[in-house]
């Protein structure tokens, strides 16, 4: 639907955005995550035209040419409502107003939109008087009422306090579904990009450096940055020892690990990731299928959230993800010593970075 | 004190008894700075609009000039226009010198440049998200200005109000240009002058009430339409 090559977004006259490939299929739901400053935002600005772009992008297999009229077809909410001083049903009808629907037509495909969105009841409210969540309720509300082909979210959720943005997403989630509108979404937040898309793009340091289904992100993350930024905490240098079809063995420190993943091509020395959640506390060695169990010494317990984090020391450093409860179940404390297990299955292993 | 006692009395029987020299003058001034502020919006508000939302080469000396122009002497506007309206001069032919088509277009002068350069101050400080937020609601340029324009009224018709008050309260341009023609170029600044120079201090300062009056109404009922607030 919409295919992006070499495709840089710029501001004022400085490259802050590139996507060497990105292709938008109908109907998908594609969010674009990374940190801070990384140059998402600008990504998709450039996606949606409305700042200056090289590089080659095409519309349903056509070159963009007229950006005006192709920025009728999309619609982009932004992190802040940006909505005018008007009241809320105008604003919901404002994209409608601009494409000369008339009154009777606007006003009910914008009470229509308002009211999927929760917010038909403040309709005839000035947009001035309403609370952060409700404003940009009426933001989706007024890029939704002109029927989208493309609808870019860049992050609109950000401004909002925890428990209005929980139900806002879940809203949207059901909307998005409803309706089938494609979507781009930005954020930085890895939930909400869960909550809301089928495809994921990591954007790091202005560059889009992978696209693909949440699993094959989180899982296997193309290098360690963006392993770090997806939550991947064990990044961690080894040593291939042997590899068959059916194993490879790495030397980490002392320790041998087995995993399924065959190593880096022409790479003796990569990188072994391992998700802090996909490890196995106990307290005595398992009797389980697992290949790999270590004795380690608890370094540091940490509690994050309804989790508690594990540093543990097995001969080489490793971060454990446990409940709260069995943390307190076991009775975790700093250096005893407990046993970690995973699978050979669960690692993933990245070609080592060379400077 | 007795002086100015005696002006409010004297604006008040002059207005009550309708006082044909006052009334003209009055008229003649509303007439005046009323067209040449229309022409200063007109003009004004769309370039201020293109200087506050757009970057161009030479956009900060335009920018210098109009704030140049908002401190600009009457008497030198005056100056220029008499000489571009005199008999010799380039606009000679259109036989305004003396004439409230030339205090117009003096006014309008000295009008405009508040009008640019506040509207552009105003355009300049609206958010550049929300520019990006229409455009990409399908709003043309134009459209999206416009928008715009709506958005900062609040600051735009106080640039209306800068420019009427400047030009309904000078006087020397007027005096040069419109030569203080009794019952035709006469406007009330240059009537409170005249009656100052004879020293009919009662009469000037009765002209002065009238003048206020007149400035404070007007700018009462913009001020009104700037603050009025949308459906609660």
């Amino acid at each position: 639907m919409l295919e992006a090559r070499d495709l840089i977004a710029y501001r004022g006259d400085r490259a802050v955005a590139h996507a060497a490939r990105l292709d938008l299929v109908e109907g998908e739901h594609l969010a674009l995550l990374g940190p801070n400053g990384a140059g998402k935002s600008s990504l998709v600005l450039g996606l949606a035209t409305l700042v200056r772009t090289g590089g080659e992008l095409r519309y349903r297999g056509a070159p963009i040419v007229d950006a005006d009229s192709y920025r009728r077809k999309v619609a982009v909410v932004f992190q802040r409502p940006l909505l005018l001083d008007r009241s809320v049903r105008e604003n919901a009808g404002l994209g409608l107003a601009l494409r000369g629907v008339g009154r009777r037509e606007r006003d009910a495909r914008a009470d229509s939109e308002l009211a999927r969105l929760g917010v038909g009841h403040l309709a005839d409210r000035s947009a001035a008087a309403l609370s952060g969540g409700e404003a940009q309720r009426v933001s989706i509300a007024r890029a939704l009422a002109i029927d989208p082909e493309i609808l870019f979210l860049d992050e609109p959720f950000s401004a909002l306090d925890a428990p209005t943005r929980e139900t806002l997403i879940a809203d949207l989630a059901r909307v998005l579904r409803e309706r089938g509108v494609t979507t781009v979404m930005v954020t930085h937040d890895r939930d909400e990009a869960l909550s809301l898309a089928d495809r994921i793009g990591v954007v790091m340091k202005g560059e889009l450096r992978q696209l693909g289904t949440a699993e094959a992100v989180f899982g296997m993350p193309a290098d360690p940055e963006i392993a770090a930024f997806v939550g991947v905490e064990n990044v961690i240098p080894a040593r291939v020892e042997r590899a068959t079809d059916e194993l490879t063995s790495l030397r980490i420190a002392d320790q041998r690990v087995e995993i399924t993943e065959p190593p880096p091509p022409g790479d003796d020395f990569p990188l072994l990731c391992i998700r802090p959640d996909d490890i196995v506390i106990s307290r005595t060695p398992a009797s389980t299928s697992a290949r790999n169990s270590f004795t380690a010494r608890i370094v540091r317990l940490e509690p994050i959230g309804r989790r508690t984090r594990l540093v543990l020391d097995c001969g080489f450093p490793l971060i454990a993800h446990v409940t709260r409860q069995s943390a307190r179940e076991m009775d975790l404390r700093v250096d005893e010593r407990v046993v970690a297990t995973f699978k050979a299955t669960v690692p993933h292993l990245l070609p080592r970075i060379r400077h | 004190m007795d002086l100015i006692l005696q002006g409010i009395g004297g604006a008040l029987a002059k207005l009550a008894a309708l006082d044909p020299d006052v009334l003209d003058a009055a008229v003649a001034s509303l007439v005046v700075s009323g067209a040449a502020t229309a022409l200063a919006v007109v003009t004004g508000v769309p370039l201020g609009t293109l200087v506050g939302l757009t970057r161009f080469r030479g956009r900060r000396l335009l920018l210098s000039l109009v704030n140049t122009g908002m401190g600009l002497p009457p008497v030198v506007v005056g100056l220029f226009v008499v000489v571009f309206l005199w008999r010799s001069g380039a606009l000679g032919d259109l036989d305004w010198y003396c004439t409230r088509q030339g205090m117009v277009i003096a006014q309008y002068f000295l009008a405009a440049p508040t009008v640019i350069g506040l509207t552009a101050i105003a355009l300049q400080n609206t958010d550049p998200l929300l520019r990006m937020q229409l455009l990409s609601l399908g709003a043309s340029r134009w459209q999206a200005a416009w928008l715009l324009i709506r958005e900062s009224r609040l600051l735009v018709l106080g640039a209306v109000i800068a420019g009427f008050g400047a030009v309904i309260s000078e006087v020397g341009a007027s005096q040069m240009v419109g030569c203080n023609v009794k019952g035709d170029t006469r406007i009330l600044t240059t009537a409170i002058t005249l009656e100052t120079s004879k020293g009919e201090f009662g009469s000037a300062f009765a002209l002065a009430f009238i003048l206020l009056g007149i400035i404070f109404v007007l700018t009462a009922l913009t001020t009104f339409a700037q603050q009025r607030r949308p459906v609660a």
